[in-house]
């Protein structure tokens, strides 16, 4: 039922080392090798310096909530049977943002600068994918 | 050298809107095609320029040769998503103003009815590979919700309310009523809009843009030429393409409330020589109602965060300060990628938009927005 079920990522070589990470429960960020920028999404080169050397670093996997959406309707048959289920944008200690899953479906308790810290949670494909739960 | 008032559109033509077309978009597109190039006064076979928009129709050699052009001296693409008709524009303008070519067809055609739907057209376009590797799987699928974290935080940091988002579709639909080629034909309240289901939270049904079925086209043409064809002339003076900084994903945006129209606005007023105050009917790019309320201050027409404020009380409507979207735009009228947007700021200027007309309308704009927060902006002007 390849219809239903849910999109997976794909992997290259450039990306290939965070879901590495994100198997073994760790959130790893791209740095410049040269300069020491972090970027996410991964890139092949340092936007500031132009290197094309980079070193992935492990994230602290904490952060505070920049924004959301929460997700009523299923654009993909694969999330139908999830509704609702909530989107997180976070900044990351690191100077970065991910997007993740919150761990409230509903979306409540959010507010702008809520702490928060990542876990995993197993999506299509078997990748693990990163979802964020409230500090404390 | 500047490009105000260096072109002119001569040309408009649009499909009836629908859904359930049984023509495919390279044939939306060709019948859009020939109508602009008609509406211009032009035989197919002089148009020498062609830029196709969107990811459906044909590309620019089909297109000539089902037209019979003679000889295709320019093609080019701007892959913008809903910015790309009128980024189009702006290259269009650059390659008459060079002398590269004469008469530059513009089209894009549509059958989303046979093909794939919003969440899964904006998988197929490069530009995307990182969301599609690093969101798509987490459920961000669709422009609803990529957008909507957009508007939350809008929300969150100034106020904004969904009653002031309503506002906006409140007033296009009303606008839409009066348009014939208008696939929305019942009035709705403020209450049917905070009545309408929740799509991406804060973006309720009444917040999104419609999924349709249609062509569209116009034709650039040199200012000079322009006198000696048959319609009014609608000058183009000011025009810009702006992109946001991060363009790739929204979620990594510096500022994820300053679209990339905030860039190209500026240069575009500058070459116009006009300010917001002077434009007298926007035609702005609607995909979801929110980013017509930040366009309108990243273009300057209010400040940033004032935008709530801004679009009530009837300011937007026709008879208001600031007409908006008086086609009924994608949320009433189609979506036909911005293009409608085009058609009607050049009927509005033309003075033939019969019973929506603006009285004595002589300075209007019209906006693009997509591809995650490209921006194009065109300010038109009759003369």
């Amino acid at each position: 039922m390849a219809e239903t079920s849910k999109p997976a990522p794909h992997p290259s070589p450039l990306t290939q080392p965070y879901w590495d990470g994100t198997a073994q429960g760790v959130l790893r960020i791209q740095h410049c090798a040269a300069c020491g920028k972090p970027r996410h999404y991964p890139r092949y080169i340092c936007d500031a310096c132009h290197s094309f050397d980079t070193v992935w670093k492990d994230s602290t996997g904490r952060g505070t909530v920049h924004s959301w959406t929460v997700a009523h309707h299923a654009f993909h048959p694969g999330f139908a049977g999830e509704l609702p289920y909530a989107l997180v944008v976070v900044d990351l200690e690191e100077g970065v943002r991910a997007l993740g899953r919150f761990a409230e479906p509903s979306g409540n308790g959010l507010r702008l600068g809520l702490p928060v810290r990542v876990g995993f949670v197993q999506g299509g494909g078997g990748f693990a994918l990163p979802v964020f739960t409230p500090e404390g | 050298m500047s490009l105000r008032d260096k072109v002119a559109v001569t040309g408009i033509g649009e499909t009836a809107y629908r859904r359930g077309a049984t023509r495919s978009s390279t044939e939306l597109q060709l019948e859009a095609a020939l109508l602009a190039i008609a509406d211009a006064g032009l035989a197919p076979r002089e148009i020498d320029g062609i830029i196709p928009i969107g990811i459906t129709g044909a590309p620019a050699e089909e297109l000539a040769t089902n037209l019979g052009v003679a000889e295709l001296r320019y093609s080019a693409l701007t892959p913008m998503g809903g910015a790309s008709s009128i980024a189009a524009i702006q290259t269009a303008a650059a390659a008459i103003s060079a002398g590269l070519c004469n008469h530059v067809l513009i089209a894009a055609g549509r059958n989303v009815t046979s093909g794939a739907r919003a969440g899964v057209r904006i998988h197929q376009m490069p530009q995307f590979h990182l969301v599609t590797e690093f969101e798509l799987p987490l459920g961000a699928i669709a422009p609803a919700q990529l957008y909507a974290p957009m508007a939350r935080r809008h929300m969150e940091l100034f106020g904004t309310t969904s009653e002031q988002l309503g506002e906006i579709a409140v007033t296009v639909r009303g606008h839409a009523l009066l348009n014939d080629n208008a696939l929305m034909k019942k009035p709705i309240t403020l209450a049917d809009h905070q009545g309408s289901r929740m799509i991406a939270d804060p973006f309720r049904l009444l917040d999104c843009s419609l999924e349709s079925d249609g062509g569209a086209a116009f034709v650039i043409s040199a200012a000079d030429q322009a006198l000696d064809m048959p319609q009014p002339r609608v000058l183009v003076s000011g025009i810009a393409e702006g992109h946001p900084d991060s363009p790739s994903a929204i979620t990594q945006r510096p500022d994820m409330t300053r679209l990339g129209i905030a860039k190209g606005a500026p240069r575009a007023f500058a070459m116009a020589g006009v300010t917001p105050a002077d434009i007298q009917v926007a035609e702005i790019y609607d995909c979801f109602t929110w980013v017509v309320l930040c366009q309108l201050e990243d273009m300057g027409f209010c400040g940033k965060g004032e935008g709530g404020a801004f679009v009530q009380g009837g300011r937007l409507r026709l008879g208001g300060a600031l007409p908006v979207n008086t086609h009924g735009g994608l949320l009433s009228q189609a979506h036909m990628l911005g293009l409608n947007h085009v058609v009607e700021l050049v009927r509005q200027l033309r003075h033939q938009a019969d019973r929506r007309q603006v009285q004595g309308v002589q300075l209007g704009l019209a906006t693009g927005y997509g591809d995650l927060g490209d921006g194009a902006i065109a300010i038109m002007r009759r003369g």
